[in-house]
Order: structure tokens, then C-alpha cells, then sequence
């Protein structure tokens, strides 16, 4: 029996009152609304926590790993995402957060700013290759790869083969740690500060490889209360900022192209942008494209759903500690490239959550009952029947997951014929 | 009897606002029956481009999806003008894009030259003051 996918966006079912505001704005077409809560079809969420966003009530949750879980083991890593940098506005250098970290019972603060300067570099060698199909796609966000998996499958081949900085990030900082230590890597843990619940459901269910470097994903939000009463305290150590300002600009959209420095490249946020950005793709219509970084993510990782400051502000503290020009290059040593397993070593596959049938001809079938069945619906896209659109409902009722009554819209309609029938057979009883 | 999905779309002259919006739709259709994603790019780009050929060459007309299990066929079928000279018109680099259309990043003259090599059979037929239909097959 195949393993039930992880993920981790969640509904808490006795919070969901089965509004539509979630199911309107599922990138995937992922939410039904069913006896009257919202369900997640497993096969086709992304877990870009859009539907957290936009939840009133709260009953969109991401599943991360609790703060305690980091005392599995024996020495515990903490791997702050760039974006976290962006939390604080009092804060002064990223040494605070660091020691921040530290002083909440981490060993050793490892920034994954730095996992981003080893993949920049590693991209720019992927790019030499002119092999590869045009525009090369990040594999950063894993929001968009599990999107170009379902919706476009047939631009996997352009997605870079090069893993996520916090993989990066999570090998550099145990095999530093294992070395200047003396301990066994195994009794070392490394923890992403995640703000994000894809990238926690990249970390359990990686993809392009088998297992994640990363043990654990902390939510920015469980973290940001102690944290930041420990950075009002914590010292200022520049020396510590190891990673360059270009690794810590990664954090925002457009930091990405900004550290890879692509001739001809293209940074688009938020999910429905990079949607219209990469049927363009499809289309050929970006010719001359070297380059395509696209975050789910309004404003990049800094609008992140689990963050607590608001993307804007958050975005603009990114760019006063990225310009600072403490680190202006890309902080890799010689030999980076070949030490550790940058590269993905599973073809990435397309998710077939959106085909209607294994069988072409069964297939066709039911496309044809689908257009029969959405040619008499009202085309209001109201999501009353609890399907995101008319189309959508159209394709349930043909998967048998759906009856045409449910449309309040019909049902209008059939008791308008059944009132009218009743009248005519109420006036032929009394003639 | 032998499967077949058609679909129709109506295709406007000088609408470049919703130009594209025929190919999505079919992209979409053809995902849902799971062709596979070699064909599926090759149709997509030969699919905008002449959906967009309608939009900035003709005078309106109409874009079809044929799809049978052998084959995925496209037809673009117009109501004029016509193309004079095929055979220059199919020359890589030449257009006849209006003003208004290069400076919306048309008319490199890439075109037919781009249908043709994506698609596995590939007719054209045109009658200056008639109309032209061109007809791309891929073979599934």
C-alpha cells in the first residue's frame, strides 16, 4: 500500500465553518468543501499555505517540529533561514540572532545564508552547461517545483538540479561541527528555522533526493517570542556573519538572480504570478531567458506564512543587512563544490493528481461528459457546491465525487419545475 | 466508432489582451488526459503561436483541438487576407507583424518556421481574399 504523503498544511476540521475563501484561492484546485468542511486532496497540494493565509478562522495549520524535539540528540544545530534575519527591526547584526540561538539552547548557530552562497555558486556552474533547457529553473522554492509537478509537468527538465541551501547549509555545518568538536556526526542534529510549511514538508519528503541533511523544522513563530527577548541581550559579533551579503539577500525575491548573476534572468513572487510566468515558459514566449526564480511566497521567503513581521517591512531590514557590505562575496572555499552532494540525484517526476484517467481513451471519455455536464452549469464559479469552480465540478461529478444537485444553482432551478408542476396538476385535480 | 474530443475557439483579430487564453485552456485539456510532456511542450509552443498568428495576421478566426488516441491535431482556420507568398512566409526571420505588434515583442518571423518544426505533420493553405488554414499534427 502506498505511504500516505506527507504533508505538512493540515486542516483542524472542528474550525472550518466550510466558507470558500480557501477553496478560491487553492493554487491546485486541492480543497473540496464536503458536507460542509473543508477536505485537502492529498495528491495535489503543494503545501504553499495560501489556504493558511487566507483562512479567517483559523482552521489552516502548519505542522512543524516542536522546539523540544532538537534534544533527540546529544548536539543541536539551529540553521536560521535568511528570512528570519528580517524579524527584527531593532536588531543590529545578524550576530545577535546567532547568539540569540545559542543562548536558547542551541550549540551552534549555522546560517543557511551560507547553504545559499554554495548553491549560487553551484548554479552558476549548472548554467556553463548549455545542455540544459532554457530558462534554467530554481529549485528553491519548494512550493514551485511541487506546482511545476502537478500543473507543468512538462518544465521538470528545467528545474536546476542543484539541492536547497538549508541541505547545503545542514552538511557544511555537521561536518564543521563533527571536525572541530571531535563528535561523532551522528550525535549532531541540525535544525531548520522554517518560514515555511513547504519547506518542512520538503525536509520529511525531500525531492530529487532520498533523505534530507535537515533533522527537524522549527516554525519561525515558536521561536520568534524567546528569541527576540534574547536578542535585546545578546551580543553584537560581526565575526560570526560568515555568510556573504548576497547569501543573506536570498531571503527576498529577486536575491537569488541577484547572487547567481544570470545574463538574462527573471524573479517573480507570489503563486499566482509565477503561475501566468511559467505558462509563458510553456508557450516559448520568453525567449532569451537564461533564468527563472519564482517564489510562492509574496516578496519571497520573507512572506513566508509562518514569519511574524509583515513581508514588507521584513523585506526592507533584508536589504539594510544585505547592502552593509560587510561580506560582498560569495563566502565558498575551494573544492565546496566537490566536498558535499549539491546535486539531486532522483529524477524529479510529474504528480498525475490532475489526469481524469490512466487510460487516453477512458480519459477522453470522460472530458467529453465533463464539457456536456459544465455546458448547463451557470458558470458562477460561486464554490457554494463546494468544488472551486464550475469546471472543477463539472470534473468531480464525473469522478463521482460530486451530483449535479449540489449546484444550489440547479436545485433552484428543479424545484422552479417540480412548484410549476405541482400548480398544473393542482389545477387538472380541481377541473 | 473511433474516440474524438474537439474543441472549438474562437479567435478575434487584434485581441491581444486575451491572446493565449485558447492555448491555456487547451494545455489544461491536454494535461487532464495525461499526454506525455515532450508532446505536451511540443503542442504548446506551436499552440500559441498560431493563436497568436490569428490574433496579429488575420482577420479573426478559429483554433481547433482534435484529439483522437493516435493523435493531437491543431487547426487554425481564418477568414483572411491570405498570405501572397508561402513559401517566403515560411522563411525563418520574415514577418509582416504591424507596428503595433512589434512593439509587443512580435515579429521575429519565427512563426511558421516554429510550428513546423514542433509539429509532427504540418499543412498549410492559404488563398489571398479567402483565408488560410493551417493544420499541425503530434503524433501521441
Amino acid at each position: 500500500m502506498e505511504q500516505k504523503r506527507f504533508h505538512s498544511v493540515r486542516l483542524e476540521g472542528e474550525k472550518c465553518r466550510g466558507c470558500t475563501n480557501c477553496l478560491k484561492r487553492c493554487p491546485t484546485e486541492a480543497i473540496r468543501v464536503r458536507g460542509g468542511r473543508a477536505h485537502i486532496i492529498d495528491e495535489r497540494c503543494i503545501d504553499c499555505g495560501e489556504c493558511i493565509r487566507v483562512c479567517g478562522y483559523h482552521a489552516k495549520v502548519a505542522v512543524t517540529d516542536p522546539l523540544s524535539c532538537i534534544n533527540t540528540f546529544k548536539y543541536k544545530i539551529a540553521l536560521p533561514a535568511p528570512s528570519l534575519y528580517g524579524q527584527f527591526n531593532n536588531m543590529k547584526s545578524i550576530g545577535q540572532v546567532l547568539n540569540g540561538l545559542k543562548e536558547m539552547g542551541f550549540d551552534e548557530a549555522f546560517e543557511v545564508a551560507r547553504g545559499a552562497d554554495v548553491v549560487s555558486r553551484a548554479i552558476q556552474e549548472r548554467l556553463k552547461k548549455h545542455d540544459l533547457p532554457r530558462p534554467v529553473i530554481s529549485s528553491a522554492c519548494p512550493a514551485i517545483v511541487r506546482l511545476i509537478q502537478v500543473r507543468f509537468p512538462d518544465l521538470i527538465d528545467h528545474i536546476v538540479d542543484v539541492r536547497q541551501p538549508m541541505e547545503v547549509a545542514a552538511m557544511i555545518a555537521r561536518r564543521e561541527f563533527s571536525r572541530k568538536r571531535g563528535v561523532p556526526e551522528s550525535e549532531i542534529g541540525c535544525f531548520f528555522i522554517s518560514p515555511c510549511p513547504a519547506k518542512v514538508t520538503a525536509i520529511h519528503t525531500p525531492i530529487g533526493h532520498e533523505k534530507s541533511a535537515v533533522d527537524g523544522a522549527i516554525s519561525v513563530l515558536e521561536i520568534y517570542g524567546p528569541l527576540s527577548s534574547h536578542i535585546r541581550t545578546a551580543q553584537t559579533d560581526t565575526e560570526m556573519e560568515t555568510a556573504s551579503d548576497l547569501g543573506v539577500g536570498w531571503a527576498r525575491s529577486g536575491g537569488e538572480c541577484n547572487a547567481v548573476q544570470p545574463e538574462n534572468s527573471l524573479s517573480v513572487d507570489g503563486i499566482e504570478n509565477c503561475i501566468h510566468v511559467l505558462e509563458e515558459i510553456e508557450d516559448n514566449r520568453l525567449r532569451g531567458l537564461e533564468f527563472f526564480e519564482g517564489a510562492a511566497c509574496t516578496g519571497g521567503c520573507v512572506g513566508g506564512p509562518l514569519n511574524f513581521e509583515n513581508n514588507y517591512v521584513a523585506r526592507s531590514s533584508i536589504g539594510r543587512l544585505a547592502s552593509r557590505d560587510l561580506n560582498p562575496e560569495l563566502n565558498v572555499d575551494a573544492g565546496m563544490l566537490t566536498k558535499y552532494d549539491l546535486y539531486d540525484d532522483i529524477r524529479i517526476q510529474p504528480n498525475s493528481a490532475m489526469k481524469l484517467d490512466d487510460d487516453l481513451m477512458e480519459a477522453m471519455r470522460k472530458m467529453e461528459r465533463i464539457e456536456r455536464i459544465y455546458k448547463e452549469l451557470p458558470g458562477f464559479d460561486c464554490g457554494s457546491c463546494g468544488s472551486p469552480t464550475c469546471r472543477t465540478f463539472a470534473e468531480d461529478i464525473v469522478q463521482g465525487s460530486a451530483t449535479k444537485m449540489e449546484c444550489i444553482h440547479m436545485m433552484r432551478e428543479q424545484l422552479r419545475v417540480m412548484a410549476e408542476q405541482m400548480v398544473d396538476l393542482a389545477k387538472t385535480t380541481r377541473e | 466508432m473511433a474516440v474524438l474530443l474537439e474543441k472549438n475557439f474562437p479567435v478575434e483579430a487584434g485581441a491581444y489582451t486575451t491572446a493565449g487564453e485558447a492555448s491555456t485552456t487547451i494545455k489544461r485539456t491536454l494535461k487532464q488526459l495525461g499526454i506525455s510532456a515532450e508532446t505536451l511542450r511540443r503542442v504548446s509552443v506551436a499552440c500559441y503561436e498560431v493563436e497568436l498568428n490569428l490574433v496579429i495576421h488575420s482577420l479573426g478566426g478559429t483554433l481547433t483541438l482534435l484529439v483522437t488516441p493516435e493523435k493531437v491535431t491543431l487547426i487554425s482556420k481564418d477568414v483572411g487576407p491570405g498570405i501572397p507568398d508561402i513559401d517566403k512566409a515560411m522563411t525563418e526571420g520574415y514577418s509582416t507583424a504591424s507596428d503595433e505588434a512589434r512593439t509587443l515583442g512580435f515579429g521575429a518571423g519565427m512563426g511558421l518556421p516554429n510550428m513546423k518544426r514542433n509539429a509532427t505533420e504540418f499543412d498549410i493553405q492559404s488563398e489571398v481574399g479567402v483565408g488560410t488554414t493551417i493544420t499541425m499534427s503530434f503524433a501521441l
